[in-house]
């Protein structure tokens, strides 16, 4: 049974791409463009195997995701990727307090997003 | 561990040699100019050393000659010119190195920082020109750590205590184990220790922690990355071993290694079932199968023994005299005590018996450096490794050993265009064993080169004075020229075989060991070189002769025969020594009375005994009174309380407390007052 990703990104190339990428792998993956609309969709949706969350989103941003997903009832377990940056250190640490489980650094090539995905993805 | 710690004193003899060797290339190095046979061998000592401290884990000479193999490497490819800074760098890392071999064997502490600064100035110099030719600056760092990686393997021991609030990052540690076991073999044993009571037992946090091995080729790195995700929310702790250097030729010395050790296991486990099965009965099983002793130690018992010897030896001449009818119990206690001392005898001079395995495990690598000097394609067939000698012998061996297998590969062995062009293999042969024979060692080296070229060998000792120009040789006499001192036949002065050591510096080296070397040549087809040596230098098999008053002892391994001739064979020979004629042949006659200056002895041949002895390749008739009887004698120095003595090898102690000396064969000739009148003779 495939698993399903959840990517959440304001900017559409970013979600097209990884959505290209991970379906390629044998990923099912469905989109949100921010992390209100993730929310949502978690709530909705019985069954997500992995998130992977842009940190600057507008409306609920990645942090706000990752607040809210561990302190969910059904989702709380659930990895949760970030997209970060060289210099996002900072944004990194903020993200792991929270509760994410890890991170990927842009720009990234394909197989090194399946590599980190297949990392946390049981 | 004791094997293990054999191939270690080898590995580090290895290294002194390697070393040298290193160092003179070295200083031949020319600023500016790329010699890269010369620093292809440097290269290769480097390597070895590495290679060796790696597999028994000194890893401090291990990156010392990493870093040191990666400056050559650049200065062997071109990319680098060696200059006169770089060679003075090159220089003091082979003083460190050499430093650190003599720490590691006298089994001290190399510290942390130890050649620090030169390893530091090894990498400058290496990095330092490393941009200039690179077309994309790529930095150093990367590359060594690709090769790193690429050339080494290691064993991880890893550390992984996940704190409890593992789960709450969404991370989950089979994926960290599986994700590990893609770098390589990993085994993984589970801490359960935290795990609480089931009713206290939280399902959301994480309680489980484990210890892992990984065996990978993967750098540290790659490891640490694994776990970059949790490292602040578990313990980890990771240590690196490296376990084994991947290049190629050494992978084959550690698996030969390897299988000699399993060799050594399995000949101890066969010793151990037959000591066993002699002492039935005895419950205890020993618990180690061999201990290291000090050679001291076991000389001092092979002297006791050989004082024993002496002892018995005397009481039993005493007891001789003694009525059997009334002494028939001391008699048979006599003669249990002579049995039982042989036995002690024998067993204690096995103590000192070494597999000829050390000094044969050194000679592939000699064959294959020299034939790659020479362009040659040559394979080396061992056998009888295992064939046990006095280590005395075996020490004494590795030069004269050494020297022939050049010889062989220099000398024995044609070029591949030859052998093409006289349908033989390109790849040439040589063939090293050793077997017993008759209480001796035999050792033969054949090759199928082009064997020795009598004719040139012929002219070559007539040019040199040798040999009168109108002597009559036979074949074999010619073959055995080339032992004489000062023959070469080599035209030009090579680095392999033509340093001033010839085969008469081997054929000496093998007869003050009381041994001998053949050659028997088979021209066109190859030629045999045979070693014979005795099993030890301790003890020896003796005729005790008289000549007057006095015994002196002949090794029983020269004599042929002894004879009593007739007044007509004996033949006086105007200026030299008189002949006897011994069925057809000429054997020139050496009076022990005379060489010694000994009064009362018989003087006349024909009423005195003629010992017939052989020595090197020449025959004579020793001239004595009397053949007293064999004994197997222990051998004294004389050296340390005498000068020595021309003629006599040493002395032993017989039965009657008699000091009697042990006469040295090969040097009597020579002692023999030649030109003398025989007014006794007839």
């Amino acid at each position: 049974m495939s698993k399903t990703i959840l990517a959440v990104d304001d900017s559409r190339t970013m979600r097209d791409m990884v959505a290209h990428t991970l379906k390629g792998a044998g990923f099912e993956v469905v989109s949100a463009e921010d992390g209100e609309e993730a929310l949502k969709l978690l709530e909705q949706t019985g069954k997500i195997d992995l998130i992977i969350t842009d940190l600057n989103m507008p409306k609920v941003d990645g942090f706000g995701l990752i607040d809210g997903v561990r302190n969910s009832a059904a989702h709380r377990f659930v990895p949760i990727l970030m997209l970060t940056t060289e210099a996002g250190q900072e944004q990194k640490e903020r993200g792991k307090a929270l509760g994410a489980t890890g991170w990927i650094v842009k720009p990234f090539n394909p197989e090194k997003l399946v590599q980190v995905v297949n990392k946390v993805c049981a | 561990m004791d094997d293990m710690e054999e191939f270690r004193q080898v590995f580090f003899t290895e290294c002194a040699e390697l070393l040298a060797d290193m160092e003179a290339r070295l200083l031949h190095l020319k600023e500016g100019v790329t010699d890269s046979e010369a620093l292809n061998a440097i290269f290769r000592c480097a390597h070895s050393i590495k290679g060796g401290s790696g597999a028994f884990g000194l890893d401090h000479i291990m990156r010392f000659t990493h870093a040191l193999e990666a400056l050559l490497d650049k200065m062997r490819d071109g990319s680098l010119l060696p200059t006169r800074d770089s060679i003075d760098i090159l220089l003091k890392s082979a003083d460190i190195v050499t430093q650190m071999i003599d720490t590691a064997r006298a089994r001290g502490q190399i510290a942390d920082d130890f050649g620090a600064d030169v390893l530091a100035r090894l990498k400058a110099a290496t990095d330092g020109q490393t941009a200039i030719p690179a077309p994309k600056p790529q930095p150093a760092a990367d590359a060594e750590v690709v090769e790193v990686g690429a050339a080494t393997q290691s064993r991880y021991t890893i550390s992984f205590r996940p704190h409890e609030e593992l789960f709450a990052s969404g991370n989950e540690p089979l994926l960290i184990l599986r994700e590990l076991a893609r770098l390589g073999a990993l085994e993984v044993t589970a801490d359960l220790s935290r795990i609480p009571v089931l009713e206290e037992l939280n399902p959301a946090q994480c309680f489980l922690g484990w210890t892992m091995e990984l065996v990978s080729e993967a750098p540290i790195e790659a490891v640490q990355e694994v776990f970059e995700f949790v490292e602040d929310i578990a313990d980890i702790r990771i240590s690196q071993e490296v376990v084994e250097p991947a290049p190629a030729e050494w992978h084959q010395q550690i698996e030969e290694a390897q299988e000699r050790v399993l060799e050594r296991v399995a000949d101890a486990a066969v010793a151990k079932a037959a000591e066993k099965a002699a002492e039935k009965g005895a419950e205890k099983t020993a618990a180690a199968t061999s201990i290291r002793v000090d050679l001291e130690k076991v000389d001092r018992l092979v002297n006791m023994v050989g004082e024993l010897v002496i002892t018995e030896a005397m009481l039993r001449a005493q007891a001789r005299h003694l009525p059997p009818e009334q002494f028939g119990d001391l008699m048979r206690g006599v003669d249990e005590l002579s049995h039982h001392t042989r036995e002690l005898q024998e067993a204690v001079m096995a103590v000192r018996m070494q597999p000829v395995k050390s000094i044969f495990s050194r000679m592939p690598r000699i064959v294959r450096d020299t034939a790659a000097q020479l362009g040659k394609d040559i394979q080396l067939v061992l056998s009888g490794e295992n064939t046990e000698v006095d280590k005395t012998v075996i020490e004494q061996l590795g030069d004269p050993l050494t020297h022939m297998i050049r010889n062989s590969v220099d000398h024995g062995i044609e070029t591949p265009d030859q052998r093409a062009w006289n349908d033989k293999p390109l790849e040439g042969t040589i063939h090293l064993s050793a077997y017993h024979r008759s209480g001796r060692i035999i050792i033969e080296i054949s090759d199928d080169g082009a064997g020795i070229n009598r004719s040139r060998v012929l002219s070559k000792a007539i040019e040199k004075g040798l040999v009168a120009p109108d002597a009559q040789l036979t074949d074999e006499e010619i073959d055995h020229l080339i032992f004489l001192p000062g023959f070469s036949t080599a035209e030009t002065v090579t680095s392999v075989s033509g340093r001033g050591v010839g085969m008469d510096v081997v054929k000496r080296n093998i007869e003050s060991l009381g041994g001998h070397v053949r050659v028997t040549n088979n021209p066109g087809k190859g030629s045999v070189f045979t070693v014979s040596l005795p099993l030890t230098l301790a003890i020896l098999d003796g005729m005790i002769v008289r000549v007057g008053a006095e015994n002196y002892i002949i090794p029983i391994t020269s004599i042929i025969e002894s004879l009593r001739p007739k007044a007509q064979e004996v033949h006086p020979v105007q200026g030299k020594s008189d002949v006897i004629n011994v069925r057809g042949e000429f054997v020139p006659l050496v009076y022990l009375h005379r060489v010694f200056k000994v009064a009362g002895a018989e003087g006349d041949p024909s009423k005195a005994l003629i010992v017939l002895v052989e020595s090197g390749h020449q025959k004579m008739g020793l001239v004595v009174d009397e053949l007293i009887g064999q004994q197997q004698v222990v051998i004294k120095s004389l050296e340390a309380n005498a000068d020595p003595v021309k003629g006599i090898s040493g002395a032993t102690i017989l039965g009657d407390g008699k000091v009697s000396l042990i006469l040295e064969i090969n040097e009597l000739k020579s002692l023999q007052p030649t030109h003398v009148k025989h007014p006794e003779a007839a």
